[in-house]
């Protein structure tokens, strides 16, 4: 970048100018005086009497917590079982509408790439730009509270997210193999089934146990707002400041998603 | 007409991308049935451009194709894909589809015969499935049938690669580079497997190739390309160093042009 020749001929090398060396610190200095800025800004909107007591409230509420109430578990079953099925069924929902948008998006298997495609990316962009919870509160509103609620908006939400991972998979395949079937005179069909499919199935499996592990997890907090499953519990306890109630759901929720993410990480490594 | 005798009949082909590389410039060709035939020239010269175009992998941009009577070029989608029944294709880096075993890479040869639904249950004639037999039986793999083909080793490879072109009951190969990801021993025995499948079968075949020698060795006629046009068309035995020089530009070819037996002899010379 910066060669230089010193007073004996040699040339010297640096990694930047004098110019650009100074550009970089003058970088890092607005930086911090932005950060600083910014703290300075927070805690002014900061009522500090409340921190200050944050760890004496939290000590309280945690005593208020314990010992979680085991016998409450007898009721939880249910609840949590829905809540594996909406996000098991919101799950094989979104893969089955998202496995033909993926195919429609990348533009080497769109059949159509000035009106297809840009449709397709419409439809991932618009289900990705919107938190499953949020898509819950409007289907809430819509189908009424229950589970189907919850299963539509695990489903809407991740269409957009299995359909993005699933099209750049398709996109990054190697193309002599796709280029081997269409040599031997196989129709679009079957060059998808035989040049293109076993190539994504790896990708494919990880994606739909991983956004099935994240479903999960978006599935208990859907009860919040309604839609079924663990969160009308939870939110049932806060109610009533139940707090050794609330204390049982959160282990079992961490139960179920330490369960998911090892069924995930099983299905990952047994698709290679 | 002259043409209408050879099997394969190319007119006046060319091919400019769209980046505006002209591969391929007014290339006139024809390949009578059963006649083994390499194709060399430098790298970039349009060999591999060449066969594409015959089978239109790469659309040409002008010129006429011809195979067996029937003009490749101009053909729609359906008819196309009939055409490419007869035309099996082998490639430099074999292009198996990885994932699926040895026996459904030869079967996928037949998927220009087989209807969608037969091929996705993997439902293949029983003829074709005694072929596949057979022809793995020949090559010595009939025991890694139910292998996948990410677990054969390169000349393992290149020979399912090759049977999934017999399979296709073709009247021509179009080999590109099929030595050129394998060693030099393999390459001999590939080369000499696959001239011998086409004097069994009467197959024609265009040999894109690299290697000087090793076309000498196993072709009846050599064609020369340079920046996509054909420099020299003759037998093996015409090559010489000026030949050599037409083709590939200047070098000192007096060691490159011995037999390899004269290699052996030197070698065993300097060993000894």
């Amino acid at each position: 970048m910066a060669v230089t020749c010193g007073p004996d001929g040699i040339p010297q090398w640096r990694r930047r100018t004098p110019r650009g060396d100074l550009l970089a610190w003058a970088g890092w200095l607005g930086a911090v005086a932005l950060t600083m800025l910014c703290f300075h800004y927070i805690s002014e909107r900061t009522i500090w009497a409340f921190v200050w007591d944050a760890p004496a409230q939290g000590a309280d509420l945690v005593s208020r917590m314990f010992p979680p109430r085991w016998s409450y578990a007898a009721q939880l079953w249910r609840p949590l079982w829905d809540t594996i099925n909406i996000a098991t069924l919101g799950t094989a929902l979104a893969v089955l509408l998202g496995v033909p948008v993926a195919f429609l998006a990348a533009h080497n298997t769109t059949p159509s790439r000035a009106l297809l495609r840009p449709a397709a990316l419409f439809v991932i962009v618009a289900s990705r730009s919107i938190n499953s919870l949020i898509w819950a509160l409007v289907l809430v509103i819509v189908l009424g509270p229950g589970m189907l609620a919850g299963i539509l908006a695990i489903a809407l939400r991740s269409i957009g997210f299995i359909a993005k991972l699933l099209y750049e998979a398709i996109e990054e395949i190697d193309p002599t193999q796709v280029e081997a079937v269409e040599a031997t005179g196989a129709g679009r069909a079957q060059v998808l089934a035989w040049g293109i499919a076993p190539q994504v199935l790896p990708a494919f499996a990880g994606i739909s146990v991983f956004r099935w592990d994240i479903n999960i997890r978006e599935a208990t907090v859907l009860g919040l707002v309604g839609a079924g499953g663990i969160g009308m519990q939870l939110q049932a306890s806060i109610n009533v400041l139940a707090w050794p109630q609330v204390t049982m759901i959160f282990l079992l929720i961490l139960v179920t998603v330490l369960v998911s993410e090892w069924v995930s990480a099983r299905v990952r490594h047994a698709v290679i | 007409m002259p043409g209408d005798a050879a099997l394969l009949s190319v007119e006046g082909l060319s091919k400019r991308y769209p980046t505006g590389d002209l591969a391929l410039d007014d290339v006139d060709l024809q390949v009578p049935a059963g006649q083994v035939m390499a194709l060399i020239g430098p790298s970039g010269a349009g060999k591999s451009t060449l066969i594409r175009c015959v089978n239109r992998l790469v659309e040409p941009s002008a010129g006429r194709v011809r195979l067996e009577g029937e003009e490749i070029t101009g053909l729609g989608a359906t008819a196309l894909r009939r055409a490419r029944r007869r035309m099996g294709m082998i490639f430099q880096e074999y292009a198996l589809v990885e994932r699926l075993t040895v026996m459904e890479n030869v079967l996928s040869g037949r998927l220009g015969y087989t209807g969608f639904w037969a091929s996705w249950f993997r439902r293949f004639p029983r003829r074709d499935v005694e072929q596949a037999f057979r022809l793995l039986d020949r090559v010595g793999l009939a025991h890694m049938a139910d292998k996948r083909a990410d677990a054969l080793s390169g000349g393992q490879r290149q020979r399912v690669g090759i049977l999934r072109a017999l399979m296709q009951d073709p009247a021509l190969l179009l080999v590109d580079e099929p030595t050129a990801s394998l060693d030099p021993r393999t390459s001999r025995q590939i080369m000499r497997l696959l001239v011998e499948l086409c004097e069994e079968r009467g197959l024609a075949a265009i040999i894109n190739i690299h290697d000087v020698a090793l076309a000498r060795d196993f072709a009846r006629r050599i064609v020369g390309l340079r920046a996509g046009r054909i420099v020299f068309d003759g037998p093996p035995e015409a090559l010489d160093a000026e030949v050599l020089t037409r083709i590939y530009g200047e070098e000192d070819w007096s060691r490159a042009l011995r037999r390899p037996e004269e290699e052996d002899a030197e070698e065993a010379a300097t060993a000894a």
